[in-house]
């Protein structure tokens, strides 16, 4: 056994690898929940690896066979239906785990100076995990795909100019069609995919150069014993490897609860509409985005005035992107003199509570129709969104923080 | 926190992002929805093969699936259910060809094999007991206008809609009156109902057969591991101070 690791450890880096990245990367000890859904995130994408390659094996991207592929594989395919449960439910748990692992940066300030590339990285993972997500939603062919693919495409017609070529170029149609559908696959198990695990692969080599963040947002690097190793810090492997095992048993305790008892968690994880095939000429009663992208539709939708010789309509698009633009400039927002939350004065604390609120009132209100009460509140919440990331500089700035410790506590 | 997690998927997953909304004067109705009851999911697939599969598709599901999962032997397959085919492998087609239905009614009716998931079983319930006559046709609670008639009115018997006016002068719904009785009682009406509903359900979703029991076991198999894992995380961690 020995012999055979010298053997190809003389041949290719093994044992400096290893120790790189797992036995003698040192994390700082005081990792808590919010630390697990990193690894998580792995976890699920390598689900949605697994799965999807045996849902390659039996799904027809073809207009007319789409749908009826996906109930064949719900009923002929043995064990189809867990593996297409499976693919259902981790991307919503993928999108789950982003998110909460994004919402620890703003906890901790794990985006700041010297993690700045790694948030960046980060940023354009989720971008393809959007892609990814809204591509694969368009393959069972269902009357709710095919009408959120033709929504958002057309999104693109309210660009002047250049809007209509690039909505038809992307479509290969003037409308939602075979074409489309044959390149929305393409995307989705092939082109994606590729560019996602090339950039979780730089996330994790740009975050190991510089190190974990955390809880305290101090660095663990200012304190280093006579062999170089942080004081405050742990090898990776073990101490957090057995304990990300913990994390991923109770995450899959989630996963199977969902998978077996709701996977459809009552139209939040799979749509009702989506069991009509897709149908050119008959509308769902409401187009609506799955969970993880209401927010944003919300925001889409919540602009309904003309200004600056504008269509309302163009400034939903331009507020929507927007939208995911100031994400990648929070490092730079920010302006506090400490990272952590726990060191951070009220201001950035009633700042980031209004954040959470208005994103999930704004997730929610996005599959209600946008009228009444709906409509104010997206409004109301699309500001305070916004407020949030533009008074970043100032709130950060003026915030009374409290000292940071010398050691992580 | 992982619990507050928890409580709130399942909160999110109770107050739904439902299906079409029910008019006006339409009560939600109770069903049990009883996939283990054999015999009744049997007298489901009867109405649901002998009524609905004259001019409905149920395209994705073959005969002997449906008799493997209910408890049906090939041979009472073969002499009860199969009409439009004479092989237990194939999928139920209508019995009317799609071009003459379109003909008939002025709309293709559309395929039933996973009904229950776009509209419901409540809805569907609704919907098999809500035709009522208006004139010369028929006409239904929960889906006005529609183009099917209805189908078990010789069950039923042929009822009429009574409306409320409100005070703002719109009709609302009140209840049915019966106009002529049918072969069955109101009681046993219903019965079949929940059983032609019960089988779409299943019809839907034949995994809803096993899901919930396999899952109870990869459940108590993860909460044991989870043990496992919780005690080799603190073995390592002692080792820290």
């Amino acid at each position: 056994m020995r012999k055979l690791i010298d053997w190809i450890d003389a041949r290719i880096p093994l044992i400096k690898v290893w120790e790189e990245h797992l036995a003698k990367y040192y994390a700082p000890k005081n990792f808590n929940f919010w630390y697990y859904f990193g690894s998580l995130a792995i976890l699920v994408l390598v689900i949605q690896i697994l799965t999807g390659i045996f849902l390659t094996m039996h799904y027809k991207p073809d207009s007319k066979l789409a749908f009826a592929s996906v109930e064949y594989i719900m009923r002929d395919v043995p064990w189809g239906w867990l593996i297409r449960y499976m693919h259902v439910t981790g991307a919503s748990l993928f999108f789950v785990a982003v998110y909460l692992h994004m919402f620890r940066a703003f906890l901790y300030g794990s985006h700041r100076q010297p993690r700045e590339l790694v948030w960046l990285i980060g940023m354009v993972i989720y971008v393809a995990l959007m892609a990814e997500g809204f591509t694969g939603y368009l393959l069972p062919w269902g009357n709710m795909s095919y009408w959120g693919a033709q929504v958002i495409i057309s999104l693109f017609d309210a660009v002047p100019w250049v809007g209509p070529p690039v909505a038809e170029w992307i479509r290969g149609d003037f409308v939602v069609s075979d074409a489309t559908l044959n390149r929305f696959f393409s995307f989705h198990v092939i082109a994606v995919p590729l560019v996602l695990v090339g950039l979780v692969y730089l996330h994790i080599v740009a975050l190991h150069k510089v190190g974990s963040n955390n809880p305290d947002g101090i660095e663990i690097k200012r304190h280093k014993d006579k062999n170089g190793v942080p004081l405050d810090g742990i090898p990776f492997h073990p101490y957090y490897s057995v304990k990300d095992m913990v994390g991923v048993t109770v995450f899959m305790m989630v996963f199977v609860a969902i998978m077996f008892f709701a996977p459809e968690l009552g139209g939040w994880f799979l749509e009702h509409d989506n069991f009509v095939p897709a149908n050119s000429l008959q509308t769902p009663p409401e187009i609506k985005p799955l969970w993880y992208f209401t927010p944003y539709y919300s925001i889409l939708r919540a602009n309904t005035v003309n200004f600056f010789w504008i269509s309302a309509k163009l400034w939903g698009v331009f507020f929507m992107g927007l939208s995911i633009v100031l994400f990648f400039f929070l490092p730079w927002l920010d302006r506090s003199p400490v990272k952590s939350i726990r060191y951070r004065g009220w201001m950035y604390k009633t700042a980031l509570t209004i954040f959470v609120i208005s994103f999930i009132i704004l997730g929610y209100v996005g599959v209600k129709p946008p009228e009444g009460i709906y409509k104010t509140l997206a409004q109301i919440c699309t500001i305070l969104y916004f407020a949030f990331f533009f008074l970043m500089p100032w709130y950060t700035k003026y915030d009374r923080t409290k000292p940071e410790p010398d050691r992580v506590t | 926190m992982k619990r507050l997690c928890l409580a709130i998927l399942l909160y999110t997953a109770s107050t739904t992002a439902s299906a079409a909304g029910l008019p006006a004067g339409v009560k939600q109705p109770h069903l049990e929805i009883d996939l283990s009851d054999k015999e009744s999911l049997q007298r489901g697939a009867r109405t649901f093969i002998n009524y609905c599969l004259s001019c409905h598709s149920a395209a994705y599901m073959r005969y002997n699936r449906m008799a493997k999962d209910l408890g049906i032997d090939e041979e009472s397959l073969r002499d009860n259910l199969l009409f439009v085919t004479d092989k237990v492998g194939d999928v139920m087609k209508a019995a009317m060809p799609a071009e003459d239905a379109k003909l008939w009614f002025g709309t293709a009716p559309p395929d039933l094999t996973v009904v229950a998931r776009s509209r419901g079983p409540e809805w569907l319930y609704l919907y098999m007991t809500g035709f009522y006559r208006e004139g010369s046709r028929w006409n239904n609670i929960v889906f006005p206008n529609v183009a099917m008639p209805h189908v078990l009115y010789e069950w039923q018997g042929e009822q009429r809609a009574v409306f409320e006016t409100m005070e703002d002068g719109s009709k609302q719904f009140d209840h049915f009156e019966v106009v002529r009785p049918g072969s069955m009682k109101k009681e046993e009406y219903d019965a079949a109902i929940r059983e032609l509903v019960n089988f779409l359900v299943y019809m839907g979703e034949p995994a809803r057969l096993v899901r919930y029991r396999i899952g109870v076991y990869v459940l108590i198999f993860l909460g044991i591991f989870l043990i496992f894992t919780y005690l080799l995380k603190r073995e390592y961690w002692k080792q820290l101070h």
